[in-house]
């Protein structure tokens, strides 16, 4: 936000946008008045964006940023609700209201930014985590809904400095590039690999009434689809989940530098320059 | 999202008693469609009847054939071996739907009331007489490619976008569903959906607050020649635009029954008497499949844009049963 919005110069408001700023709700604890924060939305060219941040606003303002934490009720939130809620192994009591998703609960409540809100409607699969071992969309899961089940994210799946297999496996092969997708790719995988020891099926599947726990790269490809990579670095995913489900290596058709070879480098570089 | 009172339903007769005393309120089972629509503002429940914890996920044969829980999850059902070994046709309607993400938490329950992936509906800006009724039909003249093709009204070109129930169509399912009374009643699949007609905010024949706690599949013939095809935009995780669940029961070389059942054409799965009434007793071969196909499309009625589905049906009808039959 605009900390120097000089909130005297009227922004210039449609005849529409006067009716939307009259039926607005008052903001409560964010810290600025409602013409501005709709001054700077439409001075941002976000006017129709303007409903959801107000949603969203409204949802969190009252409430408490400290994680773990039993916040008092404010005026904007509605429906409030203690929920206690089992993430990386360690139980959290939250008082929320209704409407708020894990994601949400998880990002603003929790510190636990791993988990990434992409499209919000369950279309991309960055905000994937394992409830019970199962990967699921915690955009489209509320909070209140796994109460006492286990919650897995994206923090919880090192030991301590040891990184999970699928963690390791995805910075092997380069398995993204943004890094938007990838904690909602790597619970994806993991989720992923469970389902083939248990032998489940896919869409691509020859026979389902035959049970087979080895996957082709067609069927990770296939598995993997409910997580969307816009920088598309798919083929690193596939070798990462390939290697990790079956302990086949894939030949990587180029290496990281090596000290040595950098060392060199900077040399040239630095002779070059004098 | 609007505020709305989340309730943990604690037994099944409880949630449908809940429900039906408020005519705002909605079951929650996995989410995946009802969270998404009150996050655009098309569903807004004031009270939601979260069903996550009841005792109703249970797979397990009965009256020769099996008994599907209403929250079994779609990941459970289709892994199911009593599905994959009697029903492969489910299992490949199932895992063709979605991602492995929304199987896992999508109940079946809960699949066959997911609503019309519409843009129109989706878009509250836009008429949409099945979220408003009354308001017109933006898509009657508007961008119709995915729209119907069979059954559609003036008031509503809305297409069923799901999978699994094409299969349960072709597999003759019964839906047992309990009443705010605790009394239960059977509807057949064939029933269960409505084609728009003048009330298309209406997508089933369930009444308010009743509960669907299972899906039963009859005894079937059709294990051995079974194929459910799904032809959409892209290779995975998207909807159908056409989709074909194909069943045949064969006598050597001879057809002794059969079900075609075409989804995403209609606002239900739509099943195709014509069809099966050309293949019944003929030989199975690509000459009976072609015939079977042009008497299933002859009375499409396609829209402005959305009359490739047309051709496309009948190439997917031949294709799903020269699949079911093992000649391709």
């Amino acid at each position: 936000m605009n900390d120097d919005f000089d909130e005297t110069s009227d922004p210039e408001l449609t005849e529409d946008e006067e009716a939307l700023l009259a039926e607005m709700p008052v903001l409560t604890g964010v810290g600025q008045t409602r013409r501005t924060f709709l001054g700077q939305t439409i001075a941002g060219s976000l006017g129709l964006f303007a409903f959801d941040l107000l949603a969203l606003e409204e949802a969190f303002a009252a409430l408490s940023p400290s994680p773990g934490a039993v916040a008092a009720a404010g005026p904007a939130a509605e429906n409030f609700m203690e929920v206690v809620l089992k993430i990386n192994g360690a139980t959290k009591t939250l008082k929320i209201d209704s409407r708020v998703v894990l994601l949400d609960a998880l990002r603003e409540r929790l510190g636990l930014t791993g988990s990434k809100k992409g499209c919000d409607q369950g279309q991309c699969g960055a905000c994937t985590v394992l409830v019970d071992g199962r990967r699921v969309l915690s955009c489209l899961t509320l909070a209140a809904s796994v109460e006492g089940r286990e919650v897995t994210t994206i923090e919880g799946l090192a030991q301590g400095d040891e990184l999970h297999p699928m963690q390791a496996a995805f910075i092997k092969y380069d398995g993204f590039q943004c890094g938007y997708c990838t904690s909602g790719q790597i619970c994806s995988a993991v989720g992923l690999l469970e389902e083939a020891r248990r032998g489940d099926v896919s869409h691509v599947t020859e026979d389902v009434a035959v049970t087979t726990t080895r996957l082709t790269d067609d069927e990770i490809r296939e598995r993997m689809s409910g997580n969307i990579c816009r920088c598309g670095a798919y083929p690193g995913i596939v070798a990462a989940v390939q290697e990790v489900h079956s302990g086949r290596e894939t030949k990587h058709t180029w290496r990281f530098v090596d000290e040595e070879q950098l060392a060199r480098v900077r040399k040239e570089e630095a002779d070059e320059a004098v | 999202m609007r505020p709305f009172k989340y309730v943990r339903a604690s037994d099944p007769d409880a949630a449908a008693r809940g429900v039906a005393a408020n005519p705002q309120a909605k079951f929650l089972a996995g989410g995946t469609n009802i969270l998404d629509l009150m996050k655009e503002d098309v569903e807004r429940p004031n009270e939601l009847m979260d069903l996550t914890r009841l005792k109703l996920a249970e797979i397990k044969p009965a009256r020769g054939g099996v008994s599907i829980g209403a929250l079994a999850t779609n990941t459970e059902t289709a892994n199911h071996p009593l599905i994959r070994q009697n029903y492969p046709l489910l299992t490949q309607a199932i895992v063709a739907g979605a991602s492995a993400q929304l199987r896992n938490m999508a109940t079946n329950g809960g699949n066959l009331l997911q609503r019309t992936r519409c843009q129109y509906f989706y878009d509250t800006a836009m008429p949409c007489n099945k979220r408003e009724p009354g308001t017109g039909c933006g898509a009657r003249e508007g961008l119709n490619r995915i729209h119907a093709i069979f059954g559609w009204s003036e008031k509503c070109v809305a297409t069923y976008p799901g999978d699994m129930a094409n299969a349960l169509y072709a597999l003759d399912a019964v839906v047992r569903v309990s009443g705010a009374s605790g009394r239960e009643r059977t509807i057949p699949i064939s029933d269960f959906h409505r084609l728009p007609g003048d009330t298309p905010e209406k997508d089933t024949n369930l009444q308010h607050g009743e509960l669907i706690v299972a899906i039963e599949l009859p005894r079937s013939n059709f294990a051995k020649n079974s194929y459910y095809l799904k032809v959409r935009d892209r290779a995975s995780y998207a909807f159908a635009l056409v989709a074909v669940a194909a069943a045949l029961e064969l006598d050597g070389g001879t057809i002794r029954q059969s079900r075609v059942v075409l989804g995403s054409v209609a606002h239900k799965p739509w099943r195709s008497q014509e069809a099966e009434a050309a293949l019944a007793g003929k030989s199975a071969s690509e000459e009976s499949f072609r015939r079977a196909a042009e008497a299933a499309l002859e009375d499409a009625k396609p829209l402005a844009h959305n009359a490739y589905k047309v051709e496309l049906g009948k190439r997917a009808i031949v294709r799903a049963l020269m699949r079911a039959s093992k000649l391709a």
